[in-house]
């Protein structure tokens, strides 16, 4: 019983979202078309979005796209549809799966290890602080008398 | 940045050798690249690897809606890149289609299309429009054209009985004549 | 005539040049001052050899000499005298010659400075600046030569350089036209600016090298190259905002920068001639990071020839890329040539360029510097990574794949904000030492000032938490920075007894570097206003009009009024240009004009944005398409871009800001900086 009426609520919910999807105007505003096709490149210009690229090849993907939209597709299935039909190219960054996650991992491994390695320098460094007596002048803050002894100082050089 | 207090220390060899795999590596990927990039189409004399065509509807082989290259074996392959968007294309869609009637019923000679991105409504308006018979199918994620490394579209690929490309065509062909002259070098 | 001409005179520079090599090279192995000065001499000739040249090419180009392939490739009848002038970058060929122009006119001005102090460095700088120019000058006499005729030869038109057996001379008609998205103002600027800040970075390489090779490695050659540094981060920043500004005004796309792999090659020498302009600071105040402003100044000029390389040899898909060409291979193997000689270099001189002092405090000025180079390197390593990894995909798995702006906007964000966050404290922090409580008590007024700019445009403008960090870090630059010009002219004012505008004045003068980089960090602040604007806010919608139809957006209303199109036979251009009525709310604002432009000779069509630009947003309105026969309407493109003006804004307070920073006054070489450092290693100095 439990479950009839589980199932019974979930396809009333799939029947409120999907007839959200399928209620839209037949033919899908240029908006709604842009929407995906700006996630999209064009397969054969270079790294131009389909949105904005001028061809007329692109004016046909649009109209593909459109036609997706009407036939009830989402926005998931038009670019898998995308990716099967011309390649991965398609799409605006490499997919999160398979051998790409290499392409994900590497730059923050980077980056993480030259923060840990100017990290470490920069300690390795600052422990010897075995000659402080050039540091007079240096020791100075960042306040207004800084500023007054250099002008001072200026004042003196310029006579 | 990384910087030592240690005086008159050099670079720990490991370190060496890491920059120099590193560089080494980078040049060879940059290097390769290059000359992919140089080396343009397949060459004629190169072997063909196999690969399957799916057709679209309406088109059949076998009673199969896909072809394999493997099952041309001892058969001429026309192979003919297009798309619907290609103006070029269509100049010589025509005098494939007459070269096409013109072997058919000796059977020694296929001609293919394959259709490189394209839409498929467009595609098969075209195909319609030229009345187009020979065996035509979408180019599923462009990977038949990266076998042949197309530079563009029309290209024409001529594949000879032994699995060997002996002819490139690049850009549209101007008559049947100059389809059949090609072919015939290597029909018997 | 004049292209033999050209071209012989092209061959007598690359001869001098090769010469200048030799005899530098001779000169100072066996210490002879003769010979090193005729290299000099040498080195100072290509520049007017170089110049006649190019003489000679303008004019061909000006003179319509369409048997000239290359300008029958870039010029037409119908171009106006000045763009056919700067047709000369317009192409390979041309661009190349432009390239050896520019660096034999900097190394020329290198050369002939005073080198009494330092002149074991002169041979070596010639060696680097000739074999560079050698190089380009290699390019073009054998592989890219933009005098090469047409000839016809037994019915066929051939391009050669000199006549063929049994050949007549060929001219055409008329030449094909500079592609015209190359036509637009910025664009005529935009690859000069990019190529002389390219080329400037040469000298300090020069430099660099030279002190690595005669083992003088103290921080002499900073000192030297330090105004060229400045200069060549102008030209190249300035050549990047220009850019951008053409891709906004001509691209038609509503942004001004893609992500574009060629764009990222010309913006990675940018990343690390920034971090290098800050590192060197530490090596002059404190004589740390030696060996690091070496890999600095190795990186920046690698990554302008591979910059150059990468676009031109069509390795990288992009719609920048010039198409296949012989001198892909030739370029790799420069690349890698350099690249193997100057890292050689650098270990070989590892154990000489140890630092003089220690770092004393986490939050030193130096060691914030060290921070903010820590980010240029990882924007850098994202940049590359980006441009790289589809390179290596296609050759590991076959697969084609794109890297496009969502990957860098996101890899990108934190480190720029992070960036921000640093241009607020960095200032605040002392040379050596500095504690989190002077820095709290330096930043604590800012740090409450901006909090409350933020209450309040959470209230009235945004509750995006992306935008009002950006707003937060933007506005914390604004007041820290505003601080400091008060709080040093306020203490000068206490000192000299000045009016506080004479003080400010005369603070700013004496201190032009620092109070240059403040006002640049200003402009990055209000460049950051723009960027956040038009990255997180814009909104755009289309739709096809019939006349009288509207279309609204964010408070805007655009009505389609009219529809006109005509020839300019002129030009050789088909105007479409629509009219659109622009209200906000209701009240009228005027009308806009997108239009679209189709040239005849290249068959190319550009569409013109038709834009309003405020303090506030950018209208920004594409006519897409229109019927043309029946003319029912037309499909309109519209973004509202808002607070994207600040860019622009901000760009020119940045310009300004360099020129401040760079503006020669007198020779910065005798300049005494590290003035407490100095006592203890005079003999090391100089």
């Amino acid at each position: 019983m439990k479950k009839i009426l589980l199932t019974l609520a979930l396809t009333f919910l799939l029947s409120l979202f999907t007839s959200v999807v399928f209620a839209q105007d037949p033919t899908p505003s240029d908006d709604e078309v842009n929407a995906v096709a700006s996630q999209l490149y064009c397969p054969v210009c270079e790294s131009t979005p389909l949105d904005v690229c001028p061809t007329e090849a692109c004016r046909q993907w649009r109209d593909l796209i459109r036609q997706q939209l009407a036939d009830g597709m989402t926005e998931d299935q038009i670019k898998q549809y995308f990716v099967d039909n011309y390649g991965a190219r398609v799409l605006a960054e490499p997919p999160k799966q398979g051998s790409y996650w290499l392409f994900y991992i590497l730059p923050p491994v980077i980056i993480l290890a030259g923060a840990i390695i100017l990290f470490r320098s920069l300690k390795a460094w600052t422990k010897p602080i075995a000659a402080p007596a050039s540091s007079g002048a240096e020791r100075s803050e960042p306040s207004k008398d800084e500023y007054v002894s250099k002008f001072e100082e200026e004042l003196k050089k310029r006579k | 940045m990384t910087e030592t207090t240690n005086p008159k220390r050099g670079v720990p060899i490991w370190v060496q050798i890491a920059i120099w795999l590193f560089i080494a590596a980078l040049l060879a990927l940059v290097g390769v690249t290059l000359s992919k990039r140089q080396q343009g189409t397949v060459q004629p004399g190169d072997t063909i690897p196999n690969f399957t065509l799916p057709l679209f509807s309406g088109y059949e082989y076998e009673g199969q809606n896909e072809v394999k290259l493997s099952a041309f074996e001892g058969k001429l392959v026309v192979l003919n890149f297009w798309a619907s968007w290609c103006k070029p294309c269509e100049q010589e869609a025509a005098e494939l289609e007459e070269a096409w009637e013109y072997y058919e019923p000796n059977g020694d000679v296929v001609f293919l299309g394959v259709d490189y991105v394209d839409t498929e409504p467009e595609a098969r308006a075209y195909l319609k429009k030229f009345g187009i018979t020979f065996f035509n199918g979408p180019d599923m994620g462009t990977k038949i054209s990266q076998i042949f490394r197309v530079r563009g579209v029309p290209e024409t690929y001529f594949i000879d009985q032994s699995g060997t490309l002996y002819y490139v065509k690049v850009g549209p062909f101007v008559s049947v004549d100059e389809i059949k002259s090609i072919i015939d070098q290597k029909l018997p | 005539m004049f292209a033999e001409f050209g071209y012989g005179i092209l061959v007598v520079a690359f001869l001098v040049a090769l010469y200048s090599v030799v005899a530098a090279i001779y000169g100072a192995t066996n210490k002879s001052a003769s010979l090193v000065e005729s290299a000099r001499r040498a080195m100072l000739l290509t520049f007017p050899l170089i110049s006649i040249a190019a003489a000679s090419l303008i004019y061909l180009l000006v003179n319509d000499h369409y048997e000239v392939s290359f300008v029958y490739e870039v010029t037409s009848r119908s171009m106006p005298t000045y763009l056919k002038i700067t047709a000369w970058w317009g192409g390979q060929a041309g661009s190349l010659v432009f390239w050896s122009f520019l660096l034999s006119a900097f190394a020329s001005a290198v050369t002939l400075r005073k080198w009494e102090r330092d002149i074991e460095f002169l041979p070596w700088v010639i060696v680097v600046c000739s074999v560079t120019l050698i190089f380009f000058l290699g390019l073009v006499i054998f592989y890219e030569n933009p005098f090469t005729r047409f000839w016809l030869v037994g019915g066929n038109v051939e391009p050669h350089m000199f006549a063929p057996l049994n050949a007549t001379l060929f001219t055409a008609q008329d030449g094909q036209g500079l592609n015209p998205l190359l036509r637009h103002p910025g664009m005529v600027i935009h690859p000069p600016m990019l190529y002389l800040g390219f080329v400037s970075y040469v000298i300090p390489y020069a430099f660099a090298m030279a002190a690595l090779i005669t083992g003088r490695t103290d921080d002499r050659w900073i000192r030297l190259t330090r105004r060229w540094s400045l200069w060549a981060w102008l030209f190249l920043s300035f050549g990047l905002v220009l850019g951008g500004r053409w891709a906004y005004d001509v691209l038609g796309w509503g942004g001004y920068w893609g992500w574009d792999p060629v764009e990222i090659a010309a913006f990675m020498p940018w990343l690390t001639g920034t971090a290098f302009l800050h590192s060197v600071m530490i090596q002059e105040k404190r004589g740390l990071l030696k060996h690091w402003n070496m890999i600095l100044v190795i990186l920046t000029y690698s990554l302008v020839i591979f910059g150059t390389f990468l676009t031109r040899s069509g390795v990288l898909s992009s719609v920048h890329a010039f198409a296949n060409s012989p001198i892909g291979p030739l370029f790799m193997g420069f690349v890698s040539l350099s690249l193997i000689v100057s890292i050689a270099l650098v270990i070989w001189r590892w154990p000489d360029l140890q630092s003089e002092t220690e770092m004393k405090s986490m939050l030193s000025r130096e060691a914030l510097f060290l921070l903010n180079n820590l980010l240029f390197m990882s924007i850098l390593v994202v940049c590359f990574w980006g441009v790289i990894f589809p390179l290596a995909s296609e050759l590991f798995t076959g697969q084609k794949i794109t890297v496009g702006p969502p990957f860098y906007e996101r890899a990108t964000a934190p480190l720029f904000s992070a960036l921000l966050f640093l241009m607020a404290v960095a200032p605040l922090s002392a040379w050596g030492h500095s504690t989190v409580q002077t820095l709290g008590r330096a930043m604590w007024k800012s740090a409450v000032a901006a909090s409350i700019v933020t209450v309040i445009l959470f209230f009235t403008y945004t509750s995006k938490i992306g935008a009002l960090i950006g707003f937060f870090l933007v506005t914390l630059i604004l007041f820290v920075t505003f601080q400091e010009f008060w709080r040093g002219a306020r203490a000068r004012q206490k000192v000299q007894g000045e009016n506080f505008f004479t003080a400010l004045s005369r603070l700013m003068g004496r201190n032009r570097r620092r109070y240059g980089g403040y006002i640049i960090h200003i402009s990055m602040a209000l460049m950051a206003i723009g960027i956040l604007g038009i990255e997180i806010f814009q909104t755009s919608t289309q739709g096809l009009l019939a006349q009288g139809e509207e279309l609204e957006i964010a408070g805007y209303t655009v009505k389609y009024r009219e529809l006109a199109s005509w020839d300019d036979a002129g030009k050789g251009v088909n105007f479409t240009r629509a009219t659109v009525d622009i209200y906000e709310n209701g009240i009228y604002l005027g009308e806009l004009n997108p239009r679209i432009d189709y040239y005849f000779d290249s068959q190319q069509n550009m569409t013109i944005p038709g834009n309003r630009s405020t303090f506030r947003d950018d209208l920004y309105i594409l006519l897409v398409d229109w019927q043309p026969v029946s003319n029912m309407g037309a499909t309109f493109k519209i973004y509202v871009n808002p607070l994207v003006n600040w860019l622009w804004i901000g760009s020119l307070l940045f310009l300004v800001g360099i020129i401040f920073a760079a503006w020669p006054d007198h020779d910065p070489a005798e300049e005494p900086v590290r003035n407490v450092r100095r006592v203890g290693q005079s003999s090391a100095a100089d």
